[in-house]
């Protein structure tokens, strides 16, 4: 073999390698991204069933009920109200009227089945998802009640 | 008073970095003697300073001074001292303090060993490094100062999060950060070597004792924080592919791709420039990983509340740190030549291997932890990367990386014969498949996955007995014994071999862990029992129990094999009484072979609990894997030719490439 060849072969394999590599993480990337919803996105069927994505909101005051190891409790964003199972244990700083993400799929009946309940490391803090979620179903309201004001006007 | 005199203390500090980053630096330009003469003294008065500022930040906080805010945010005088000690770098400021005092240290260390360099190489070096720290010191004046006074002056404290009162927090920060700065040595070097256009094997030779000791800080404080999101989450995870993992373990990928390219350079004065270039990244990624934690863009513990313009300075730092060097690369680099040839069959090219498949996983890594950060900047909505991505890319670039690892040590430099090697290896790979077959059967359930780890286990293993073999069986003529031999071998080949088997105990724990283990979360009342793995845990009621800074409910659970006791273990669930907090503490049975492993959830009707009883084999292997990888790397800073003065300005090994350079 001429010094020119071995150099082609080492380069190709390189090349290889790195095109192996990527082709592994593109496809890693399109089966694996996780997508975030609000309840009113999920009401508005705009959040894929059969696929995983998270819900985020505030956990329902007096909507969490335990039997045995599966709970049941609502996530809203105030405007709208998700249903949520899950089974196992929830992460220390879930509470009744703090913000919750969940991840999970939702089924036939629209309740969201979550696999994991994602905890918040301290008391004042807020998972970014739930903020969002409040924010835009702040401005839904708001919106909402603009346009039954005008309509009163009318 | 003593904040004060911190304060001080910092200030002057950054007076002597600002000398320490020119005059040294103008002064290798010039060949004055005299200005690059100041670099060494500056480096040591610049350790003092700092060294200074940290025991005062010490004292408020074993003083309980509250005054400071940072102390009041991040203390309380029920704390216990050794968390008031941690609580230095329990928070934002504390922790650039902590980052400043560990670069303050390899400062001082540089200037101690590395007496032997040419003066104008280390007073580039030292200047480089003094460049970082006005840069860390700068921005700790001006946005994040730890010593910031209250008024008025608060009765008590905020107390430590309750998340970071544990042992492991004391270890890991300092840890890490000895490793995420360490590289700012080989960043400092490689820097110098651009500047000055000395870039041949001696260069790397100095690099490399540097390099190793950074990375072997490294791998023990990635290790400590796995092992304190195992104790502490109470998930009983070890690795859950959190963006804060990923900042760290990107610069850790990036310095062993490093590591491996520093032997080739040294050794054969080949990938010069792209030893260079891994040198820059892995101490980019180091900045990037300390700012991505924390300037509050990840959500985690370790983010704080955030303030734009530390976010503007952290951008403006990283562009000016990581693109000058980078345009600094793209000028010299082509000066800087290719270096000995090689085979497409040797040990360059396995190396060069192990640097690809190193440099696109963390690659990968960087991808799936920015992406996310980047799509949310721009508005187009919140997505987040999980562990499945990870999993999928991750594990398939390593199987190449173990393969090669076996195959490498064993091929000669410049060129090897693949029959040779397959010949050589034959016996290995045999044993390699024989053994993970034989040990997923003893395991009780053969799987696909697990198989495969347990082959690179024994691969590992295997391949290296070989190595050894071969370089101490007794060959034709000479007398010297098989143990006369083993003794002669060279620390840094034992180091590597150590590592190496770092790693097979790694992937072993790996692939027992993630496929035997048993999970299962249950709900028990006084009394009941659970059965996993054949180990029978009985549940007998919680009781109450007072802390220094919080209260608990304890439960007692008997753990019982074959009706015989075997271990009483005591979970708690915590409420820290400053924060009122709750907190999850695991009771943990270590053992060689299995964890024992037992959480309490949360009290449901009629006095019962949910309970998450675990069983993890081999669990310990993981973090031991870690262990021996840093082990190894102290053997091979151990070896004698790096303490060897030299005496010769220029290497033989690097033959006509050194002189090209």
């Amino acid at each position: 073999m001429k010094p020119r060849h071995k150099r082609l072969i080492l380069i190709g394999g390189v090349v290889a390698a790195v095109g192996v590599g990527t082709a592994l993480v593109l496809n890693a990337f399109q089966s694996n991204l996780v997508f975030f919803y609000s309840p009113s996105q999920v009401v508005s069927k705009e959040a894929p069933t059969g696929r995983t994505f998270r819900l985020g909101g505030l956990v329902q005051s007096g909507s969490v009920q335990r039997d045995g190891v599966s709970v049941r409790f609502q996530v809203t964003d105030t405007a709208q109200t998700i249903p949520v199972r899950y089974e196992g244990i929830l992460p220390d700083l879930f509470k009744e009227g703090k913000g919750v993400v969940a991840q999970g799929q939702v089924g036939a009946d629209g309740v969201f089945v979550a696999r994991e309940v994602l905890a918040k490391h301290d008391e004042n803090y807020m998972p970014p998802e739930a903020a969002e979620a409040l924010k835009h179903a702040n401005a839904a309201n708001r919106k909402m009640a603009n346009t039954v004001v005008k309509e009163a006007a009318k | 008073m003593i904040p004060e005199l911190g304060q001080i203390a910092l200030l002057l500090a950054l007076a002597v970095a600002l000398i320490l980053s020119t005059l040294p630096l103008a002064g290798a330009v010039r060949g004055r003697a005299d200005w690059m003469a100041l670099a060494r003294p500056a480096a040591q008065t610049h350790f003092m300073l700092v060294a200074f500022a940290f025991l005062c930040l010490t004292a408020s906080f074993v003083r309980n001074d509250f005054s400071v805010a940072y102390v009041a945010t991040n203390s309380n005088s029920a704390l216990p001292l050794p968390y008031r000690v941690a609580g230095v770098w329990g928070g934002h400021e504390g922790s650039l303090l902590l980052w400043l005092m560990m670069l303050s240290v390899w400062m001082l260390a540089v200037s101690q060993f590395s007496k032997h360099l040419p003066r104008p190489v280390l007073a580039r070096i030292l200047a480089v490094m003094g460049l970082i720290s006005v840069g860390f010191l700068l921005f700790m004046l001006l946005t994040s100062n730890p010593f910031d006074r209250l008024d008025p002056v608060p009765v008590d404290g905020n107390d430590l999060n309750p998340l970071l009162q544990d042992p492991g927090m004391v270890f890991h920060p300092p840890m890490l950060y000895m490793g995420y700065v360490g590289f700012s040595v080989a960043f400092a070097f490689a820097i110098a070597a651009l500047l000055g256009g000395n870039l041949d094997a001696t260069w790397a030779r100095w690099t490399r004792p540097w390099t190793t000791a950074a990375w072997s800080f490294l791998t023990i404080g990635i290790m400590l924080g796995s092992m304190w999101a195992y104790y502490v989450l109470g998930w009983g995870g070890w690795w859950f592919w959190d963006p804060v993992e990923n900042a760290s373990f990107m610069p850790w990928l990036a310095g062993t791709a490093l590591i491996h390219s520093l032997a080739v350079t040294e050794k054969r004065g080949a990938f010069k420039s792209w030893t260079v270039l891994l040198a820059i990244v892995a101490f980019s990624l180091s900045l990037l990983g300390t700012f991505l934690v924390r300037s509050g863009v990840l959500s985690s513990v370790h983010a704080f509340a955030t303030d734009p313009r530390r976010g503007v300075f952290i951008l403006v730092f990283l562009v000016i740190v990581i693109g000058g060097s980078l345009a600094l690369y793209a000028w010299r680099a082509p000066k800087v030549g290719l270096g000995a040839r090689f085979n497409v069959v040797s040990r360059e090219s396995m190396l060069l291997g192990n640097n690809v498949l190193f440099v696109v996983a963390m690659l990968s890594v960087l991808l799936g932890t920015l992406y996310p950060l980047l799509l949310d900047a721009l508005g187009m909505g919140k997505i987040s990367v999980g562990p499945p991505y990870f999993d999928t890319v991750f594990v398939p670039l390593m199987v190449p990386v173990v393969f090669l690892m076996g195959v490498g040590p064993l091929a000669r430099w410049k060129g090897a014969e693949l029959p040779d090697l397959a010949r050589r290896l034959r016996w290995a790979a045999a044993v390699a498949v024989l053994a993970a077959l034989a040990t997923s059967w003893l395991a009780g359930r053969v799987s696909f996955g697990a198989t495969m780890g347990f082959v690179m286990t024994y691969w590992i293993i295997a391949s290296l007995a070989t190595d050894l073999w071969e370089r101490i069986r007794p060959a034709g003529g000479v007398s010297t014994s098989v143990f006369a031999r083993l003794r002669l071998l060279p620390r840094a080949m034992v180091g590597m071999m150590v590592s190496h088997l770092g790693v097979a105990a790694f992937a072993f724990g790996v692939s027992m862990v993630n496929t035997y283990q048993v999970e299962r979360d249950v709900k028990m009342n006084a009394g009941d029992t659970t059965e996993v793995a054949g180990h029978v845990f009985t549940f007998n009621g919680v009781q109450p129990v007072h802390g220094p800074n919080y209260e608990a409910q304890q439960a007692v659970v008997e753990v019982t094999r074959g009706g015989k006791p075997e271990v009483t273990l005591r979970p708690e669930k915590r409420i820290y009484r400053v924060q009122n907090n709750p907190m999850t503490e695991a009771a943990i049975d270590p053992g060689p072979t299995r964890d024992l492993y037992v959480s309490l959830g949360e009290p449901v009707e009629g006095g019962a609990w949910i309970v998450r009883v675990y069983f993890k084999p081999f669990i310990d292997w993981v973090w031991g894997g870690c262990l021996m990888m840093a082990l190894g790397g102290v053997l091979a800073l151990s070896d004698r030719r790096y303490r060897v003065k030299q005496t010769q300005p220029r290497e033989t090994a690097a033959g006509p490439a050194g002189a090209r350079a």
